[in-house]
């Protein structure tokens, strides 16, 4: 926890900065719920009150999910340059401990499932990762590609006797994976709008991680450690920021993420196999590049929005075009990243920023009296 | 305090330094001045970690210093305010002098040395909750200072800390270097600035390209030497 110790403070006292943190989050949740907004009202007139509303709410829930995982992507890629593209498979190792544990009772699960994915990603960091601090970007990329395809086709094998016990894919095996606890993902209707309680549990985790995240990073001195490291790394060493440090929480608080993450993911799909966590870090990816791999809420944010369009053109597009979701995200993306390069959202402020500030009052910050 | 014994380093087969031997005592303020080129930042880069000597011993108190990182050098005591000044431009001042105290253990002084760096330096009290990247170049270099004296060092690097700074606030930094200096911090100053570089120290090395000393001594020993500006200049034009 950080103090400001007392002393004659011209403009600005922690209570001011406080103000500025929640006018910055404000301005944030304004740019997502403006286009939501729209995109609510869209679906109602296309497809009727109720059914637009419940699939915007399904959406959102979706979302969420991919807006954690882009977040913890970009948490890696600032303090260290790393796009692991090995978090995949911690979510596939979360499914995995799922299973494994699927008749603990759901709290054992919960527990178990996060300890295990938060000690793997530490592992990763440790046995992978820590004898390349002086390499290259590149080489951490390629690196991680080994990483993920090693975990993967450990879960291929049989190395650990595992695998035939569910023909090699739990999925397609005589078990549909994790079965889903009906009392979780049972739907009720409120005035029309299915509902589930895994879907307002989705939502509930997703804001308390992301509030935790920003306490961590704006109040605490680990989080100003991380804040400084993702802007200049040698520099924060240089005043005394232990590097194996900071780079150990980061992969610890990405574990924690992604932990979370595959829980959710695996509750709501239920699916078990061991390329499991492709898609949803592709997504992800994707996600993070289109929000600014450089700034975590532009990240999640960026997770989150896509995560939303991928599930709204599953729900509206014609069953022929079902297959062609991904295409059409794909194809914003690539505009996106043709016409705004660095992100939506980046550290300098990216479009949404630009365009939002047209609508308010010059700032009070800025050039020092 | 801290002596360099025939080091050099190089990028590749380049030699950014070559042979290069000096001294700084317990108190001193030492200066290092040569023309662009002549491998006075790279030398600090080596004494701080960041750079590893291809040849050559470096000590400090005593004990070397190869193979250590920067971080562990910092907690050995010696700190960098950097070339450019290298703020956390997206932290806020407060939160930079808060990182500048990483290193140290004793949480309730830090705070009580962030509030006398406050005192020190009017500037950073009054815009403690705002932005670095919003300090003018001359607050922002005291910023610099301060996060690096916050580390509480033994002694203290300081890269170009005047560079591109108007001509006022030039002659501020290097008056609070001087005071700093008189409390007991232990510096060694790198500058372009020869001239004034030469003034304010104790004794001055200059540097020649390649990173070999070409003069050292006090400001008295250096003007028997002749008209050193000329010499210097001559110098770094002749090279």
């Amino acid at each position: 926890m950080i103090r400001i110790p007392r002393m004659r403070t011209g403009a600005s006292t922690g209570a001011e900065v406080a103000a500025e943190d929640w006018l910055q989050a404000l301005r944030a949740s304004a740019g997502i719920a403006v286009p939501l907004g729209l995109l609510v009202l869209i679906l109602c007139v296309i497809l009727g009150a109720a059914k637009g509303i419940q699939y915007t709410l399904d959406a959102i829930s979706y979302g969420s999910i991919f807006a954690l995982l882009a977040m913890g992507l970009a948490l890696l890629f600032g303090v260290m340059g790393l796009m692991n593209f090995a978090y995949g498979e911690l979510i596939m190792a979360g499914a995995y401990t799922m299973y494994f544990t699927r008749s603990w009772g759901w709290l054992g699960m919960i527990v178990i499932t996060i300890v295990v994915v938060t000690i793997l990603s530490l592992l990763m960091e440790l046995l992978a990762f820590r004898p390349l601090r002086r390499a290259s970007p590149v080489t951490l990329l390629i690196t991680s590609f080994a990483v993920s395809y090693a975990l993967q086709e450990l879960a291929w094998t049989d190395v650990l006797g595992l695998s035939h016990r569910f023909n090699a894919t739990i999925g397609t095996g005589p078990q549909k994976g994790v079965q889903p606890y009906p009392w979780l993902t049972h739907q009720f209707s409120i005035s029309g709008v299915l509902i589930s309680k895994l879907e307002i549990a989705i939502w509930i985790v997703t804001l308390v991680i992301l509030l935790a995240m920003t306490f961590l990073l704006r109040r605490t001195t680990l989080g100003i450690q991380l804040r400084a490291s993702t802007e200049d790394f040698r520099m924060a060493q240089l005043v005394g920021v232990r590097a194996n440090w900071v780079i150990s929480a980061a992969f610890g608080i990405t574990g924690l993420i992604a932990g979370v993450a595959s829980l959710l993911y695996i509750f709501r799909n239920g699916q078990v196999a061991p390329d499991i966590g492709q898609g949803p870090l592709f997504i992800a990816f994707v996600g993070g590049v289109i929000g600014g791999l450089g700034s975590l809420s532009g990240a999640a944010l960026g997770g989150f929005v896509l995560g939303v369009v991928i599930n709204i053109l599953n729900a509206s597009l014609p069953f022929k075009l079902h297959s062609y979701a991904l295409l059409f995200a794909f194809v914003a993306v690539i505009a996106i990243v043709v016409f705004q390069p660095e992100g939506l959202i980046t550290v300098r402020g990216g479009a949404l920023l630009r365009v939002w500030r047209r609508f308010r009052k010059p700032v009070t910050e800025g050039a020092p009296a | 305090m801290l002596k360099l014994n025939d080091v050099s380093v190089h990028y590749g087969r380049i030699a950014a330094v070559q042979g290069l031997s000096l001294e700084v005592n317990e108190g001193e303020l030492v200066g290092l001045v040569g023309h662009n080129g002549a491998g006075k930042s790279t030398t600090l880069w080596t004494i701080t970690g960041v750079l590893r000597p291809s040849a050559g011993q470096i000590t400090f108190a005593g004990r070397s210093l190869l193979g250590l990182s920067p971080d562990a050098i910092l907690r050995r005591g010696i700190a960098l305010v950097p070339e450019n000044r290298r703020i956390f431009s997206r932290l806020t001042v407060g939160e930079n002098l808060r990182i500048g105290t990483s290193a140290r253990k004793d949480r309730r002084h830090a705070d009580q040395d962030i509030a006398k760096m406050c005192d020190r330096f009017p500037a950073l009290g009054t815009f403690f909750g705002r932005r670095a990247s919003t300090l003018s170049g001359g607050e922002q270099q005291q910023l610099a200072i301060a996060r690096a004296l916050l580390s509480r060092p033994r002694l203290l690097l300081l890269d170009e800390p005047t560079l591109g700074l108007a001509p006022l606030i030039v002659d501020r930094v290097f008056e609070s270097l001087q005071e700093l200096n008189r409390e007991g911090v232990t510096m060694l100053l790198v500058e372009q600035n020869a001239a004034r570089t030469i003034e304010v120290a104790d004794r001055t090395y200059v540097l020649r390209s390649g990173g070999r000393i070409a003069f050292h001594g006090t400001q008295e020993e250096l003007a028997e030497v002749g008209d050193f500006e000329t010499a210097y200049i001559g110098m770094a034009a002749a090279e």
